[in-house]
């Protein structure tokens, strides 16, 4: 049989354009992973291969030495052992776990009443409330930690100005720095200050969720207002609070510019450590970067498991669009 | 009396409430700013002066004749672009993947992003001292603008996906039945649209990287080689006498920008919980 030039040319294409096709699908399947292989790629070597790093770290003895060399001694699990042994470590890991829970306690509840009061003032009042907020928001941590410093510096701060003037008591020249109790306090108030903001905007956004008939409904029915709020406001917005809380944890459980910088480098020593600032102190400033890195090994576990509400509930927002 | 004048009191109340707690919220700023126009006697005095009537620029001019100061935001501002720059671009690529395209390796990709922005900054210290010292990135920029991108990549991700979602699908479909090409659409459509997006993405960026401290103090031992943030943290440590005047003026400089960008783009994202990554 005779081949027409033109059915020739007709399978011909036919052919191609399968092939096309398929290709087509192909680029089609292979496009998201494209687009995100050069993020992959570059977490892979500046994250990947520093945690890879870090792991290798944590069973040599690595010093100063070692780090001119290039190159530890394994060690086996001796880091670790030393750090699991060391009563600083626990003691330590028990401030951080109380620090933590008492800040971010008093962020969540401030927050929320900070977020109410959003709610409940007039216009004017909110608009400049808010835009306060905003601006305490904005303040660089460094920059925050300077003026707290002047604010309360025990010659001349003025807050002990002000609490002797208002009668709470007699601060004059007070130390807000001579305990542990009162430093840690301070870093606290540092901290809660820096937070409130993020925390009751977020919640004040959460609660123009509340129905606002729904509210009006059970005070017709004489619902008290804290039912009203227990009943009806908190459930709605539990998921906003759930992650405010979670983010929290995370980020003041690992906090360090706050502590480190406030409490100023000469007053820091084993009695008033938390977690960030132990791991510098013994693995960065003492150079014994081995057992340093078993610490933050077990500083990120600890943070991973802390983290796992979280990312669950990100990745169930990521999924769902 | 009456029931709307109850009503009205208890207004009152709550709105005298939200002064008291905006005084007491904003009262750190207006200090620090207070001061840094005080000269020196009422700075010492035991008494404070509230509002200077004598205000000074002495301050601001000691600040930025400090050794370094210059030296130090011009390493700022090379870091912060640097990282910004490279960041914004590979992370629109990523997030273009997570807003318009379902793959098996998504759910693995979220948890990726996600995770890296809960990693506590101390943990890292160590490793990633180590590591840049072999390759002696140790007291150079590019070892910053390599560690940085280690966060802000993945918050960048995350946050233009956020804003992808924002522009409807259908607007590409469209143009792609017209007969435009996937190049064409991202060119013509996806990039003019998300214009805002990638503003307000570069600048809360910028501000976390502009406010960056552990890394920079570990990384940078060289004075010149500083970024401001160090810079102001070491303001104290030079002299026995403080001066308080000066400290002020200089961290009223160092938050400036950060305050005005903060200003400009929090509109867009102040009730989106993407905003909290730029809490210190």
């Amino acid at each position: 049989m005779q081949e027409t030039p033109s059915t020739a040319i007709a399978a011909g294409t036919q052919a191609s354009r399968r092939r096309r096709r398929s290709r087509g699908r192909f680029l089609q399947a292979a496009t998201p992973y494209l687009l995100i292989a050069p993020v992959v790629i570059v977490i892979a070597v500046i994250l990947g291969y520093p945690l890879y790093w870090l792991g290798k770290l944590s069973t040599e003895r690595y010093g100063l030495f070692e780090l001119i060399q290039h190159a530890g001694t394994s060690i086996g699990l001796d880091n670790y052992r030393s750090v699991l042994h060391d009563e600083i470590f626990w003691r330590t890991l028990l401030r951080t776990v109380i620090f933590t829970a008492v800040i971010v306690g008093l962020t969540m509840t401030i927050g929320m009443a900070l977020a109410l009061l959003l709610v409940r003032v007039s216009r004017p009042v909110r608009l400049l409330l808010s835009s306060g907020l905003i601006l305490v928001w904005s303040m660089p941590v460094v920059v925050a930690v300077q003026v707290w410093y002047w604010m309360t510096n025990f010659q001349n701060g003025v807050v002990n100005h002000v609490l002797t003037q208002l009668h709470v008591g007699d601060y004059f020249q007070h130390d807000w720095y001579a305990t542990t109790f009162s430093q840690l306090g301070m870093v606290s108030l540092l901290i809660i200050w820096g937070a409130l903001p993020f925390v009751a905007i977020t919640l004040y956004a959460g609660l123009a969720q509340v129905p606002a008939d729904l509210v009006e409904a059970a005070e017709v029915d004489g619902a008290r207002p804290w039912r009203v709020f227990v009943d009806i406001t908190l459930p709605i917005i539990k998921p906003i609070l759930l992650i405010l809380t979670s983010l929290s944890i995370i980020w003041d459980f690992g906090v360090f510019t706050q502590p480190y910088l406030l409490i100023q480098q000469s007053k820091i020593h084993a009695g008033n450590y938390l977690m960030s600032i132990y791991l510098f102190e013994e693995g960065y400033f003492k150079s014994d970067f081995g057992r340093g890195a078993a610490i933050s090994v077990l500083m990120l576990a600890i943070v991973a498991i802390l983290s796992i509400v979280y990312v669950r509930r990100m990745v169930r927002i990521g999924n769902e669009a | 009396m009456s029931r709307r004048s109850r009503s009205r009191a208890r207004q009152t109340g709550w709105d005298i409430v939200g002064v008291i707690v905006f005084i007491v919220m904003v009262f750190p700023v207006f200090w620090m700013i207070s001061t840094a126009f005080k000269p020196d006697d009422e700075i010492v005095s035991l008494t404070p002066t509230w509002v200077s009537l004598h205000p000074t620029l002495a301050h601001f001019r000691d600040a930025i004749n400090r050794p370094y100061f210059w030296q130090d935001v011009r390493n700022s501002l090379i870091v912060v672009l640097a990282t910004v720059v490279i960041s914004i671009i590979l992370a629109f690529l990523a997030a273009v993947a997570l807003a318009r395209y379902r793959f098996r390796a998504r759910t693995l990709f979220i948890v990726l992003v996600i995770g890296i922005q809960m990693l506590p900054q101390a943990g890292l210290i160590i490793p990633l001292y180590v590591v840049l010292a072999r390759f002696h990135q140790v007291n150079a920029l590019t070892g910053l603008v390599v560690t940085y991108m280690t966060f802000v990549l993945p918050f960048c991700v995350w946050m233009l996906r956020g804003f992808l979602l924002g522009i409807p699908k259908d607007l590409e479909e469209a143009a792609m039945v017209d007969g435009s090409t996937r190049l064409g659409v991202f060119v013509k459509i996806l990039l003019p649209l998300m214009g805002p997006g990638l503003v307000a993405t570069s600048v809360f960026a910028f501000i976390t990287t502009w406010n960056e401290y552990i890394f920079a103090r570990v990384l940078l031992n060289d004075q010149s080689k500083q970024t401001v943030t160090v810079w102001l943290s070491y303001f104290l440590g030079t002299s026995r006498h403080t001066d308080w005047g000066a400290l002020m003026a200089a961290s009223t400089l160092t938050a400036i920008p950060v305050v005005i960008f903060f200003l400009i783009v929090q509109r867009r994202i102040a009730f989106g919980l993407t905003a909290g990554a730029v809490r210190g």
